[in-house]
């Protein structure tokens, strides 16, 4: 018998207390938390519902006649939650060897992806693998359950039925760290696509649409068990609007034809409307690459491509203009009423001082001859009397009157509509040329200008645009690659909103009829591509560049009297501007007007040549 | 060889059944909830051994058989060897700071061949067993200086051992050990527990309300206290109400020292969360914040064995080890942790019923201290998951997932059964 079991067994009473008092507390606290306070329902439920990103369509693209230029094709995204898929031995050597085979991919892609994903999110679903194709998809999904933590998302990737106008339409890709940042309303996840270039970036918020999001219930297996609370959570995605753009696909493919073998570019317009009829930029690519999984390793490809053929030469190329800026020059000199179409200036052809002229005429054309044979001093001359007219007091404020008109053709500056990545040529500052010269200049310092050469820079979309306002007698409207959106939705203002040159109707007239005989005329430098039926309208220039041939040139519009289509062709190094741009520019037309062409010779002749490029830059 | 059957007969016969009813319910509602917890449909079977639930099988069957052992072994073994064995877990201790393996921070797993052992597990049980065979030699009177040093002694050098594991957990649980000193007569044991559950109160309302506050209050009680004694004219009482509101300033005092330098920070930041200073449920308050959302999500009647959906997206970490009391709660709802709950306390009532009714000291000392142990655990446990205690790492007893506490907790229960069953060949 114990010595104590007497006196001290009341003591149980405590402590038996002490134990009934805890487990009394403990019941409390657990009914008021599991009975009477709801709160706990509803984190629950936020804990145990899945959000799933409802990913819209996003909007097609067509050309100006309903052809079909891009739309979606679907593609899967396989998913990791980094945790489930790390979690016991799931993925031990062995199983990450297979895994890699079966996705093709090594083993420091492997861990690389992995780790990209941990530090993401440990608990929440990234991208291990984007965009991975239909017939993959089938093959991996049949054994994707052995890894836990795996998942598809189906997701669309562009296509691009046609391959053509690649730098027009553009590529969507992954967005970057830095684009996200710059995303104010927060609608980008990581790993949502997003435009990079092209239209699919000047109207990505169009194009996308917006995400919607299901709310499902999920169970103890993961399964769904259903929408929450019936969807009323739930937001159907918004598919993006379709896009017609106006752009004439024939025209488009048959340009990048001609174009093959060529470095430069052709930009058609539809003058009444600044509508792009043809954007093309040689070398192109097959937009076709820049989608779906191989897009990073293509792009680096073309990168590297010497020829550059990621660059779209249509507007991010700058190009001495050469004698079709004597349209400009012409016109500013009318317009200042420094000439008159009767004007006469000398020419002592080859002999003439300080610039050379190249053709053969009459030794004092009038306005229209000098046109018609791209007659340099006359240009020369006729841009200085412009800069030096007595009634802008004095040479300074004379050349910024001429490079506030050109202002208003639209050169020396972005157009500003829906065409990304837009440089704006150059057209000299008065104080530029101030500092250059120590303010000890005048119109003979920058006689260049007036043949469209020196410092004077212009893209082909800016060219085209000169001849578009020459077509439409005075005015244009800026260039933009959009003809209509799929629903009523009115395009930007800007794009419809007509532009006055400054130039008078009845001057631009005079430039036009000029225009008429470079075709036309006898000496004109472009009258071996005169068609009889339908009347063309065009300049030739032959740029001098500094890194080798001269550029072949040509601006032109048709026909004469009700222009459909004004365009520029800028051929680098292609030598003269009847050489190669002016027969490219009137097939360009031919096509357009008639639907197919005629001249089977010439355009063998064309699409055949090549032009070697000594200085590949 | 009658007399041999007769005496097995009479053993099994003598079992507490109730206690073992208890136990094997618990068992399998354990092994239940874990199974929820851990569930794939690509392992259902219950046999697969590559899920925890298929490892639990056999750790249950490995304790089980080890308890039918203990229940075969004549009762004196324990009381004899007593020591003996508290030496050998105290030898397991060292080994595991020598050649430990660190899990989370804490470094206490020893390993032999594919097996993890945890020897503070069993290290609680030695203990009640080595003060159950101190406190139950005849000689021994705990009124006794040195008695009561050995009897400290015997609790905290495990207790140290333990603490420098870094397994703070475990270490708390041999504080229990003070319900035994209490029932046993150690003078002052019930004042240590009164100045253990002040002193906690004082250091809980110092960290919510500042020392500022404390100080005002303390001093203002002192005044009204004294001006009481003054007016009833009780000095003699004068010198200690000082000295006792003294002891309080000091605590008060040295609150701020003792959080900033004896807890570390992840204590300190489990401490301020559970009171309320600290609102950061995706940080350090996760664990309590999903635990309370899965056990309140529960309801009355539980969502349903494999219903739950906290589980499935591993909401609460550690699901099916220390916070297995989630599972519970949230697919058997209230019904399933108020069950829960009575049956704990109904097992430790039991124990002391059984425990009192012990003719040796030895078995009353030994069901006292494991009453002691199991309390501790699910006071412990059962409170971090409802918010009530600081998120304190250590298992449910027979509910968390783990070898080494399933089979410490059975071995344990299965002594003191034994001892119970063989009450009547004591002498």
């Amino acid at each position: 018998m114990s010595r104590r079991y007497n006196n001290l067994s009341n003591r149980k009473l405590l402590v038996m207390t002490v134990f009934v008092a805890v487990g009394v507390v403990y019941l409390i606290r657990l009914f008021l938390l599991q009975v009477i306070d709801k709160d706990y329902k509803q984190l629950a439920d936020n804990n145990a519902l899945r959000f799933v990103t409802q990913y819209p369509a996003r909007g097609k693209i067509y050309d100006r006649n309903g052809k079909l230029l891009v739309f979606n094709e679907a593609v899967y995204d396989l998913m990791v939650i980094p945790k489930q898929a790390m979690k016991r031995d799931t993925l031990r050597p062995f199983d990450t060897l297979n895994f890699c085979r079966l996705l093709d991919i090594d083993k420091a892609s492997f861990i690389e992806r992995m780790n990209k994903a941990k530090k993401e999110s440990y608990l929440k679903p990234s991208t291990f693998l984007s965009a991975v194709s239909k017939e993959n998809y089938a093959h991996i999904a049949e054994v994707l359950y052995r890894y836990p933590g795996f998942y598809f998302q189906t997701r669309t990737v562009r296509h691009y039925p046609n391959a053509i106008a690649a730098h027009t339409l553009g590529d969507i890709g992954e967005i970057s760290p830095n684009e996200l940042e710059k995303d104010q309303e927060g609608y980008y996840r990581q790993g949502d696509y997003i435009g990079k270039s092209g239209i699919e970036r000047s109207y990505e918020k169009e194009l996308r649409g917006v995400k919607g999001l299901r709310v499902m219930m999920v169970d103890v297996h993961n399964r769904e068990m259903g929408s929450f609370d019936d969807g009323a959570l739930d937001r159907d995605p918004v598919a993006g609007k379709d896009i017609y753009l106006g752009m004439d696909a024939d025209l488009q493919a048959y340009g990048e034809r001609l174009m093959v073998g060529k470095i430069g570019s052709i930009v058609a317009i539809e003058p009444k409307t600044g509508q792009i009829l043809a954007f093309v930029s040689s070398p192109s690519y097959d937009p076709n690459l820049l989608v779906g999984r191989e897009r990073g390793k293509n792009y680096q490809e073309l990168q590297k491509d010497p020829m550059k053929p990621l660059i779209n030469r249509a507007i991010s190329g700058t190009y001495p203009p050469g004698s079709t800026f004597k349209t400009v020059v012409g016109m500013i000199a009318m317009q200042s009423g420094t000439i008159t179409p009767a004007t006469v200036f000398h020419c002592s052809g080859a002999a003439s001082l300080p610039i050379k002229c190249t053709h053969s005429h009459g030794p004092s054309p009038d306005f229209a001859n000098a046109i018609m044979n791209s007659c340099n001093p006359y240009f020369y001359e006729a841009f200085k009397a412009t800069i030096n007219n007595p009634k802008f007091g004095n040479i300074k404020k004379g050349y910024e009157y001429w490079k506030g008109m050109t202002s208003k053709m639209g050169l020396g500056h972005t157009f500003g509509t829906d065409i990304p990545y837009e440089r704006s040529g150059n057209i000299p500052s008065r104080e530029y040329y101030d500092k250059m010269y120590k303010g000890q200049w005048n119109s003979v310092t920058i006689r260049s200008l007036g043949i469209g050469q020196g410092e004077v820079l212009v893209t082909p979309l800016q060219l085209a645009n000169i001849a578009a306002l020459i077509a439409n007698e005075g005015y244009y409207y800026p260039p933009h690659l959009i003809k209509c959106f799929g629903d009523t939705t009115a395009i930007p203002e800007v794009m419809t909103t007509r532009v006055e040159s400054g130039i008078d109707r009845r001057y631009v007239r005079v430039m036009k009829q000029g225009l008429r005989t470079v075709f036309s005329g006898p000496a004109g430098t472009a009258r071996r591509y005169e068609m009889k039926d339908i009347p063309q309208c065009g300049k030739t220039g032959t740029a001098q560049n500094p890194h080798g041939n001269h550029h072949s040139n040509f601006i032109a519009f048709a026909p004469a009297d009700d222009p459909k289509i004004a365009l520029a062709v800028i051929i680098e190094n292609g030598g003269y501007g009847a050489t190669w741009a002016a027969p490219i520019a009137s097939l360009m037309i031919e096509k357009y007007i008639r639907g197919y062409t005629v001249r089977e010779e010439l355009e063998e002749r064309m699409m055949e040549g090549r032009i070697t490029y000594k200085n590949e830059r | 060889m009658i007399d041999d059957n007769d005496n097995r007969n009479r053993i099994i016969g003598r079992l507490d059944w109730v206690t073992l009813l208890i136990y094997f319910t618990l068992v399998l509602i354990g092994w239940f909830s874990i199974f929820s917890a851990k569930y794939n449909e690509l392992h259902p079977s219950i046999f697969d051994f590559s899920m925890e639930y298929g490892k639990q099988l056999i750790w249950i069957g490995i304790a089980l058989l080890a308890g039918f052992i203990i229940l075969l072994i004549d009762a004196k073994f324990f009381n004899a060897f007593s020591l003996w064995i508290y030496f050998f877990f105290l030898a397991s201790l060292v080994a595991v700071l020598v050649y430990g393996k660190a899990t989370k921070g804490a470094m206490s797993w020893i390993e032999f061949g594919p097996v993890k052992f945890q020897p503070s597990e069993f290290a609680k049980m030695g203990t009640a067993l080595a003060l159950a065979g101190y406190l139950g030699r005849l000689d021994v009177d705990l009124r006794k200086r040195k008695e009561q040093i050995v009897s400290f002694a015997l609790i905290l050098v495990p207790m140290a051992l333990v603490l420098l594991q870094n397994d703070t957990g475990s270490a708390i649980v041999f504080v229990s050990f003070i319900f035994v000193l209490y029932r046993e007569g150690m003078p002052g044991a019930g004042w240590l527990m009164v100045i253990g559950v002040v002193a906690a109160l004082l250091f809980i309302f110092t960290l919510v309300w500042s020392q500022k506050v404390m100080y005002f209050i303390l001093g203002s009680l002192l005044l009204l206290t004294l001006l009481y004694l003054f007016l009833n004219k009780k000095r003699d009482a004068i010198v200690p109400v000082i000295l006792v509101f003294g002891m309080g300033f000091g605590m008060v005092f040295s609150v701020d020292y003792a959080f900033n330098h004896v807890l570390q920070e992840h204590q300190q930041n489990r401490v301020l969360v559970l009171l309320g200073q600290l609102d950061d449920p995706k940080g350090v308050g996760y664990n309590v914040y999903q635990s309370k959302i899965a056990i309140g999500s529960g309801g009355f009647s539980g969502k349903g064995f494999l219903q739950g959906t906290q589980t499935k997206y591993d909401f609460v970490p550690e699901q099916h080890t220390d916070f297995i009391f989630c599972t519970i709660g949230e697919e058997g709802g209230f019904l399933g942790t108020a069950a829960v709950m009575i049956l704990y306390v109904a097992l430790l009532l039991r124990i002391i019923m059984l425990a009192e009714r012990q003719r040796s000291t030895f078995s009353r000392v030994y069901g006292y201290g494991i009453a002691g142990i199991f309390f501790v655990h699910v006071a412990i446990n059962i409170g971090m998951t409802i918010g009530l205690m600081p998120v304190i790492g250590i298992p449910l007893p027979f509910l968390s997932y783990g070898g080494s506490s399933m089979l410490a907790f059975t071995v344990m229960l299965a002594i003191f059964v034994k001892q119970d069953a063989n009450r009547l060949n004591i002498l």
